[in-house]
């Protein structure tokens, strides 16, 4: 599953593949086998992104594929060339200094217990924040209301529904949900 | 995991090639529901036809007021199409009810129509499945089969199709668009998916090498009144017990002109409940000829040892849609 080193020559089962991983693009070469999330982790030393149970179901694994919240586990890696990645590591502003306020709001809001899902938490949110933002609907949406141009508002409702693909062994839902009011007030 | 060659294909021609020129190939769409079944060995592909890049990717509005839905659009955007919120609700709702918010980022129309039973025997190497291993028998038949069929099953396998998008698609009269190495066709959606039979190796009537190009959504059935409604374990993010997909249409008398109706987690495939929307044509939609008509289609219901629930609760749900629509019940 791992990016081999040194990397032997593109064969039928290894390609090149370039990741623009928080703004540096990162050449590697791939067995086609390897997920986004192990190209990530073992391939680039980026372990934010954190590997939950490797099949869907968790969200731990939430990166921003072309600005999009996705599960790095079910992505292969060669599929993804020419991508841009963000993972948890590049949601700091100013080289890392200054922490995103969706960062502040979770140490504020005490919305984590073990942290283990909070990298994928941080980037399903942000993922989740621009979505709304578009104007995307979720099931908490209501259907009869006209095809929303602007952004839809997000009630606790909103929230929960969709942050539904993370979840918090800790139970840490409540203050999850506050943190995320904090940043959209 | 098995090591395979990738290849990434531009045109629907290539794509169909590199998969015609590589035995034991598979398209790769999403992956959501392929890599996973990867890595549990369940599929074990020589060659991966990527077909993300394909030029099919876009919502286009067709001159009869239909919409076709290219097979790359990825679940969150068709959701999220202004056309399809208006003219195909239940669409929109089938998507946003299922999976998540990331998964439906990455998951597209033709992966969604095709991914494979989440019945836990045959995503187990080690049990028996007929599905996955023909001939090998059915764990889940006298095994965990909360969540199997019961409509439509064989003695061979009791799964069902996990699908939301399909059961919305079937009720409104979509059909698929198939580009194979012996040409194009279409195919309704509701005639997509297969009942098990003595093959429940085969879930769809896909021909090896078929690509699906798009989904087309049909001019009778845009913006009349559709909704979709799914019970499940949890409140979100989880699969369906039981789910219902409804259009209605009624005359200046109130009677119905119209009715789509199809149920999901019910059988192998969505089921169009052609005996129920039979039942109340030019009926007025009263809670009682609703519920006699469904009645009618849920008699022919053989649930097994531990998932008869799923009669009454498919009965009331259709009971609930159909009358939200009618604007005699709310949902
Ligand atoms: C945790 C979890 C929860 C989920 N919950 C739900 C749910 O509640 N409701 C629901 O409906 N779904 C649910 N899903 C399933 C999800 O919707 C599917 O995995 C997804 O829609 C598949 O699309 P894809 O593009 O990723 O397909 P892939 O995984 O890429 O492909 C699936 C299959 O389709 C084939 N294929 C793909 N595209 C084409 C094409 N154009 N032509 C021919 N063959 C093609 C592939 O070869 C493969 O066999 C869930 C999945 C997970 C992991
Ligand atoms: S129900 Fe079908 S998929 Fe499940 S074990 Fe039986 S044969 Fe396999
Ligand atoms: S590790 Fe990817 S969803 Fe759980
Ligand atoms: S804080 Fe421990 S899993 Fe969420």
């Amino acid at each position: 599953m791992q990016p081999t080193t040194p990397p032997p020559p593109p064969d039928a089962y290894h390609s090149e593949v370039t990741l623009r991983v928080n703004g540096t693009p990162r050449a590697l070469t791939v067995d086609h086998r390897t997920t986004l999330l192990d190209a990530l982790r073992e391939g680039l030393g980026l372990t934010g992104a954190k590997k939950g149970c490797d099949h869907g179901q968790c969200g731990a694994c939430t990166v921003l594929v072309d600005g999009r919240r996705a599960n790095a586990c079910l992505l292969l890696a060669v599929a993804l060339d020419g991508c841009d990645i963000t993972t948890v590591e590049g949601v700091a502003k100013d080289g890392g200094d200054r922490l995103h306020p969706l960062q502040q709001a979770f140490l504020d809001r005490d919305a984590f217990q073990c942290g283990y899902c909070t990298p994928g938490q941080l980037c399903s949110a942000l993922g989740m924040l621009a979505e709304a933002a578009a104007g995307h609907p979720s099931l908490a949406t209501d259907p009869d209301a006209p095809p929303a141009q602007g952004a839809v508002p997000l009630t606790p409702d909103e929230i929960r529904e969709r942050m539904s693909g993370n979840l918090c062994r800790c139970g840490a839902y409540p203050h999850i949900v506050q943190a995320v009011e904090d940043v959209i007030r | 995991m098995r090591p395979f060659a990738y290849v990434r294909a531009r045109t629907v021609q290539e794509a169909t090639a590199a998969h015609a020129a590589h035995p034991g190939a598979r398209y790769l769409a999403g992956g959501t529901n392929l890599v996973d079944l990867m890595k549990l060995g369940v599929e074990a592909p020589e060659t991966l036809v990527d077909v993300t890049r394909l030029p099919l990717d876009a919502v286009e509005e067709l001159p009869d007021g239909g919409l076709r839905v290219g097979a790359t659009v990825r679940n969150s955007d068709l959701a999220a199409h202004p056309l399809v919120r208006d003219r195909y609700a239940a669409v929109s709702r089938a998507l946003l009810s299922g999976a998540s918010g990331q998964l439906r980022n990455t998951a597209t129309t033709g992966g969604n129509l095709l991914q494979r039973t989440r019945c836990p025997y045959f995503q187990d190497l080690t049990k028996p499945c007929n599905k996955r291993a023909p001939g090998s028998g059915c764990g889940a038949r006298d095994g965990v089969h909360r969540d199997h069929a019961v409509l439509g099953h064989s003695y061979l396998c009791i799964a069902t199709h996990p699908s939301d998008l399909a059961v919305a698609l079937a009720a409104l009269d979509a059909e698929v668009e198939l580009h194979g190495p012996d040409g194009e066709r279409t195919v309704p959606v509701a005639d997509f998916h297969r009942l098990p039979g003595d093959h429940p190796e085969l879930d769809t009537v896909i021909q090896p090498g078929e690509l699906i190009t798009a989904v087309t959504l049909p001019a009778a059935t845009a913006g009349l009144p559709s909704a979709y409604r799914k019970a499940r374990d949890r409140a979100s993010y989880a699969f369906a017990l039981v789910s219902v997909a409804a259009v209605l249409d009624l005359d200046e008398h109130g009677a119905v002109r119209h009715l789509g109706l199809a149920f999901g987690g019910l059988a192998h495939r969505p089921w169009r409940a052609r005996r129920a929307e039979a039942a109340l044509l030019g009926a007025t939609p009263t809670a009682e000829n609703v519920a006699r008509a469904v009645a009618a289609e849920l008699d022919a219901a053989e649930p097994l040892r531990d998932n008869a629930y799923k009669v009454p609760l498919a009965h009331r749900l259709a009971g609930a849609v159909i009358g939200g629509l009618a604007g005699t019940h709310r949902t």
